[in-house]
């Protein structure tokens, strides 16, 4: 259609408008699709967060803050709090570790590294539910893997039903998301490790600086600012990510495992209260949006997350 | 030569540490692998015996032969291809011009798009399920496709911008000078020489779509319409877990989607990390 427009170049004045307002045309139906989708249904949960809602049967009544307060007042939805905290930051924590250690080992010469590079990414390209079952069978408290290590090995009597407990169930789930999310930092932090220039390595060891020292005065400054956005963006996706208590656990045993999408989830679908389920996830989106300022400003005081921006 | 004989303690110290991660990353692939070729009652022995006694395809056969599996392939197949061709559609327009043309609110465009990644899926599940209801998009995958478009696109488009802005500018001049429009000169000019980037945009497509569960579920969760994900779930029963139907699944599902990363894992970390680490 464009092509006709401008070959044509019928009139001055469409030519004029085209030529100023043209370039929008490109961005236009992505920017539709997107604000349609996802702008859309933000505005609508954020409305009707305030209504007795079930899409169900038509009807709706505005509640005003009523759904907040019920919510926030119900203990189970406390401890789902509670447990969206110990999940979003517990699993995050040990993938920016493990991560790191995986990205200076990935960073050393050795002989196959493009391979194994190759291979350890792979659990971070698992599919959520292949994952939630390959680890179920592993940990399964009857014919599971490891119980029978742990017992070989005469670390334990009796196996342990690792899911189906509330001390083991919620770090079980954390154990797979770990799993899946090591390669994420690992990578992200692999390529900040290769923008360290070499020289400024060859000075700090002329100066007599040990590969410790070396590290933490001179490498780990200038990967910070990666792994500070690494960090945020990765804390924002698990907290929503929901998948593997879904498949394995579903909030259970004794909401050990109920984080807060996952209580908005249950509650829509399994009592149809979609008007508190949609209050339920606007204090997620809005905690998560404090979180993100708070860390922005935070860390941009420092100067360190300049880009992000 | 007694120089050379200090044991290299890094090297060993490397090497082991390498071996533990291999074993913990892909442990799990290997276990299920050695389960699936089990014979079914020899998954539930105590202790566990680690290597099939008998190697058998049975699961493999259960999986096809009494399962609606290879429908469930065709589904995920379906759905990745389309919000791949949908995505790019929308994806390398809108990169193209955020690369090339100047905007009054390009930093805010930009800062958006990232933005709209923070969304937690949870909110477009509940927001969007009463208008899918009403369009009938419920039970149909081309509901799953719009929703998938929507939240790969506003990354693809970051993505594409960036191998946009590798392509030099010397080459927008000499084919403008040859009478080229624009339209014509993406279409013959730059998609050729962005294809390696578009071959990373469309495989984190993908494995996406490939992958994703929650909207599946939620949206589209009947025998007609189950993607894999979905499929392998109803596997898990309340009370019985089909481990061979389980394990067997999951290698199939899981070779296309290796294979694939395998090959492009290594374009596609460029494109992803060049965003977060340049500044």
């Amino acid at each position: 259609m464009k092509e006709t427009l401008q070959s044509r170049g019928s009139t001055a004045v469409r030519t004029r408008f085209f030529k100023r307002y043209g370039k929008y045309l490109y961005l236009l139906p992505a920017a539709v699709w997107i604000v349609g989708v996802v702008g859309y249904s933000v505005t609508r949960v954020f409305f009707f967060s305030f209504f007795d809602y079930n899409p169900l049967r038509a009807d709706r009544t505005f509640v005003g803050l009523e759904n907040y307060v019920r919510i926030l007042q119900d203990p189970v939805f406390q401890k789902a709090m509670i447990n969206s905290a110990i999940w979003t930051f517990g699993c995050v924590f040990f993938q920016v570790v493990f991560g790191l250690i995986g990205a200076v080992l990935l960073n050393q010469r050795f002989r196959g590294r493009g391979g194994i590079r190759g291979l350890t990414l792979i659990p971070w390209a698992t599919p959520s539910v292949l994952a939630a079952m390959m680890w179920m069978w592993i940990l399964d408290g009857n014919y599971g893997l490891l119980n029978d290590v742990l017992k070989r090995t005469g670390i334990i009597e009796l196996p342990i039903p690792w899911f189906s407990q509330t001390t083991t169930a919620l770090p079980a789930l954390m154990l797979i998301d770990v799993w899946q999310g090591i390669p994420f930092f690992a990578v992200m932090l692999l390529a900040a490790l290769q923008q360290v220039p070499g020289d400024l390595l060859e000075a700090a060891k002329l100066d007599g600086a040990g590969p410790w020292k070396i590290f933490w005065s001179v490498v780990f400054p200038l990967i910070t600012p990666t792994l500070l956005i690494t960090t945020v963006l990765r804390i924002v996706w698990t907290a929503s990510y929901m998948d593997l208590m879904m498949v394995v656990t579903q909030g259970g045993p004794a909401y050990a495992t109920l984080t807060i999408p996952l209580s908005a989830y249950y509650t829509a679908y399994s009592e149809l209260a979609f008007g508190e389920a949609m209050a339920k996830a606007t204090v997620q989106a809005l905690l998560l949006l404090l979180f993100v300022l708070v860390y922005l400003r935070l860390f941009r005081r420092r100067g360190a997350v300049d880009d992000v921006q | 030569m007694t120089s050379n004989k200090r044991i290299p303690w890094s090297r060993i110290a490397l090497w082991t540490l390498l071996a533990v991660w291999l074993v913990f990353a892909l442990g799990p692939y290997v276990w299920m692998l050695l389960t699936s070729l089990k014979d079914r009652a020899e998954l539930f022995t105590m202790p566990v015996r680690y290597l099939p006694q008998k190697w058998t395809l049975e699961s493999y056969k259960a999986l096809l032969g009494q399962t609606d599996f290879l429908r469930f392939m065709r589904n995920s197949l379906v759905v990745a291809g389309s919000t791949m061709i949908t995505t790019l559609l929308l994806a390398i327009p809108a990169g193209f011009t955020l690369s090339r043309h100047e905007y009054r609110g390009k930093p805010v465009i930009l800062s958006l798009l990232i933005s709209s990644q923070f969304f937690p899926s949870i909110l477009l599940v509940l927001g969007l399920y009463p208008i899918m209801r009403e369009m009938g998009l419920l039970q149909n995958l081309l509901g799953l496709v719009i929703v998938y478009a929507a939240f790969v696109t506003p990354f693809t488009i970051w993505l594409i911008k960036g191998f946009f802005d590798g392509v030099p500018r010397e080459i927008d001049e000499a084919a403008k000078i040859d009478g080229c429009n624009e339209v014509r000169m993406i279409w013959h000019v730059h998609l050729p020489v962005i294809v390696p980037g578009l071959v990373a945009a469309a495989s984190y497509i993908v494995i996406y779509s490939w992958n994703e569960f929650l909207f599946a579920v939620t949206f589209a969760s009947s025998v007609r319409t189950n993607t894999v994900p979905v499929g392998l779930k109803t596997f898990i029963g309340d009370f019985v877990m089909r481990w061979d139907l389980l394990t067997a699944g999951g290698v199939m599902a899981a070779i296309p989607i290796l294979v694939f990363f395998m090959i492009i894992q290594r374009r596609l970390i460029s494109g992803l990390t060049s965003g977060a680490v340049k500044s």
